[in-house]
This record gives C-alpha cells, structure tokens and sequence, in this order.
C-alpha cells in the first residue's frame, strides 16, 4: 500500500464525498477453530462476543495480564466454532503467536494471512458501487455484519459492512490472487461514482479525523484500554478473560494517564512526540497529529494526566520550542453529514 | 518537472534568485513534489538574521515536518505572507507565488556553491 496515489487530501476527500478504494491485504488474518472456540475467545477479548450473532463482527482488544494491549481487532463469528480475528499488520505475528500460547489446547488457531487478501471501499457511494457486482445487495448487510457472497461473477468473497474511516463502506475478504480482478471491476463500477485509490497517508488522517486509535499510537504494550479511553469496549461485568483483573483494579483505581482529543487553537500541526503542557508545565505528550483536511484545523491525540481530560480544557502544544494554544476536544472531530 | 535555468539550486532542494544584493529563495518543483501536499508553513520575520546551511522555517505537509535551509547569510529584507496563508501554492507555483524570503546578502561568497539547473537535476538523479 503506498503512502498516496494522486495526494494524501484529495484522496480523504474523496472517501469523505464519494468513495475510496484500499489495498488493505497487509492486515493479518487469524482463525480460531473448534468446538470450544468460543470459549477459547471469550478468554482473549475484553468485549463481549456473547452479544453478537453468527454473521455479525465486533471490535475488541486482545490483552496482556497486566492489561496492556497485545492489539486491537475485529474478530468475525461465522458460529460458536470459527471465529476470525482480523489483527494490524505490524502485530500478525506477535498476536499469532499470543492467541496460541493462551488457547491451543483447547482450540486450533491458524495464522491465514497469506489465505487472505482484503480490499476495502468507504465512502457515502461504497454500497451503489457494490451493489451491481455482488450476489447479495449491500442493503441486506447491516453495519458490523458480514456474508459470504459472490462478486464480479465468480469471486468467493467475506464482505463485511466495517471500515476504518468513519464512512459508510465494506471490508472484502478474498483469495490474493483474485484480489486484482475484484480491484478493476470495483474500479470500472465506481469509476461513475467517484471512486479513487487510497493510501496510507490518508488512511491515517481518516481514521484520526474519527478518532480511531491506531496501535503504536492511542494503543501499545504500556497502554491498558481504560487509559485509551476505549472502556466501551472493556466488559468487565461478571466475566474473566486475561487482563480483566488489572483492568479492575484500574478501574476502581483511577488512571494515571488519560487519552484525549486536541483541537488547535493557534496555526500549527501537532505531531507524535510533541509535548503538552499547562501554564508552562508539561502535562503529556501528543501521540497522533495531522492537518485534519475536512477541518482544515490541526487536530490530535495525546496522554495527559486525567485533571485536564475535560473537553474545553486549554491546553498548549510546545512546536519547536513554541506553546501553541489548544483545546482538548471529544472525538470524533468530524461527522458524518448521513 | 521545471528547474528553471534562470535560477540556482542548493543540496536541500531550494532555489534562488540573485537580483543585485537580494535573494529570493523558495523550495524546488522536485521538493513540493516529494513532500506531497503542503498544509503549513512558519516563516522568519523581516530583519532577523539567516545563516547559510542554518534553518530558516519549516514546511509541513499532511504526513511529515521538513526544515528550510538558508542558502546564503544575510537579513531578511521581505517575506511572502501570502502562502502563509494559502500553502498550497507550494505546490501549485513553487517558482512563482510560492517564493518564501528575499534575503539581503551579507556575504556574496555564499553564492558560490550554488548548483545550476543542470546541475542540480544531475544532483537529484544520483539522489534517488
């Protein structure tokens, strides 16, 4: 996937007015199989996949004892015994190999990121595009549900109404090898509307702009759920799974550090290392930054410690030595008009 | 992509115009080319002193924060407040409306290392 194809804004507008298209076949695939599967998963996530159905997905962390993130993932149920954990590129091998040490004796789990390309579209005209290439209409897929369909007459595909944009849109599973075809049919029925490749560059702004944590960022080894402000996603409520004691404990604990949101105030870019300070004192760092291009506003996302975690909090962001005034502010920072 | 034989080229992708005892600098085609679309950038006000080699301001594009290197020593005699506010004309006209700082030469020396055109260009190929 390369950082752009025709320009990093161009291509978020594109995703923001029409539709964007993504070679996201980098991400990784890892299935957990058997008549305990589900068991087997209820142990690793910190969501609740007792609250879907078969044919529905669901966001989850995966996590350490001490409740750092090993990452973050959606995981499909196709039943109680299959269940697919789509896991970020850069962690495939390090989540692989977590989800066998905790639950290979009492379920198969398979690393099939070579089995598995993926494209995504996103975009308010994802499904008008879908619509004239798939057996089953998009209409019938609802947000966070998935089917196996057949696209471009003869392509056996996951389709799976999800994204990482904040648009409407669908995360499409395949064989790499038919991932060109289905790549130049989506091309040739999106081309009428608006339909554009998307890299990584605004990928990222995308998903900044929704305030969507991106491990290594908002999430890493060091950062438990509850600091990233993702506790929705964290249920604690009469059940165990690995890091559910931790998560507790820092639950009735309080945090030390708190994930927010950051608006500027004064011209300037934040950016992943720059410090946030108060009154001349620092009080966190910026983990995420970018020039949002639907804002057209610096935008943000940092750890301060929980005092000044209140949205409307001024707060500076020190550029090159400057404190530049801004506000800490609830994600998402754009909304969707639909 | 333009490198136009009117002007001379430094090693960190700006270019410069000598009129008489003034300079005026901007960044080439191939740099806004390379730092995709520009969304930001802080100037030095009139009469601070620049250094040649030394950091004069910053362009930022959506993904990545890039200095801007003096080509020469001198005061800064005019800046171009307009693509302060209107970045994009970086990429739009980076030999044009895009130029960045007119620099009163404190030692003509400095503008013997500058590259041609050609030369220039031949730099850029063997960089990549």
């Amino acid at each position: 996937m390369p950082v752009q194809y025709r320009g990093v804004i161009e291509e978020h507008l594109a995703v923001r007015t029409a539709c964007g298209i993504f070679d996201v076949s980098h991400m990784g695939e890892v299935e957990v199989s058997g008549p305990r599967a589900e068991e087997a998963v209820r142990l690793l996530m910190t969501n609740d996949i007792g609250r879907v159905t078969d044919g529905q997905c669901q966001y989850t962390l995966l996590c350490y004892p001490h409740g750092g993130v090993v990452d973050d993932t959606i995981v499909y149920r196709f039943n109680s015994e299959r269940f697919l954990f789509c896991v970020n590129a850069s962690n495939t091998d390090k989540a692989f190999e977590w989800i066998k040490g905790q639950v290979s004796d009492i379920a198969l789990v398979e690393n099939l990121s070579d089995e598995y390309g993926q494209i995504a579209i996103q975009g308010p005209n994802a499904a008008s595009i879908l619509e004239d290439l798939s057996d089953v209409p998009p209409s019938e897929i609802k947000p966070f549900h998935f089917v196996m369909a057949e696209l471009a007459g003869g392509i056996e595909a996951i389709v799976s109404r999800t994204g990482y944009t904040g648009e409407d849109g669908f995360e499409i599973y395949l064989t790499p090898s038919e991932a060109p075809e289905l790549w130049g049919a989506l091309m040739y029925s999106g081309e009428e509307f608006g339909i554009a490749p998307v890299g990584l560059g605004a990928r990222d702004t995308l998903r900044l702009e929704m305030g969507y944590p991106l491990y290594g960022h908002e999430l890493g080894e060091g950062i438990t759920p509850i600091e990233a402000n993702l506790g929705k996603y964290v249920k604690l409520e009469g059940r165990e799974f690995i890091g559910a004691e931790a998560l507790r404990a820092q639950k009735a604990s309080g945090v030390k550090k708190t994930l927010i949101g950051l608006k500027m105030k004064d011209p300037g870019i934040p950016r992943a290392g720059y410090e946030i300070a108060k009154n001349g004192e620092k009080i966190g760092d910026v983990v995420s930054g970018t020039m949002s291009p639907s804002l057209k506003s610096g935008i943000g996302t940092g750890f301060v410690e929980p005092a000044f975690r209140e949205p409307g909090t001024e707060i500076d962001v020190v550029i090159r030595g400057r404190a530049a005034k801004a506000e800490v502010v609830k994600p998402p920072f754009y909304k969707r008009p639909y | 992509m333009e490198f136009p034989k009117d002007l001379k080229y430094t090693k960190e992708h700006e270019w410069v115009k000598v009129e008489g005892s003034i300079v005026t600098v901007g960044i080439t085609d191939y740099a806004q080319d390379s730092l995709g679309d520009v969304v930001y950038v802080e100037l030095p006000q009139e009469g601070v002193s620049v250094t040649k080699n030394e950091p004069f301001g910053v362009v930022e594009s959506v993904k990545a924060v890039s200095d801007l290197y003096s080509p020469i020593s001198g005061s800064v005699h005019e800046v171009n407040d307009a693509i302060i506010d209107s970045p994009e004309a970086i990429n739009e006209d980076p030999y044009g409306d895009a130029w960045m700082i007119r620099v009163e030469i404190g030692n003509p020396g400095d503008l013997s290392d500058l590259m041609s055109s050609d030369e220039y260009q031949k730099f850029i190929e063997e960089e990549k």
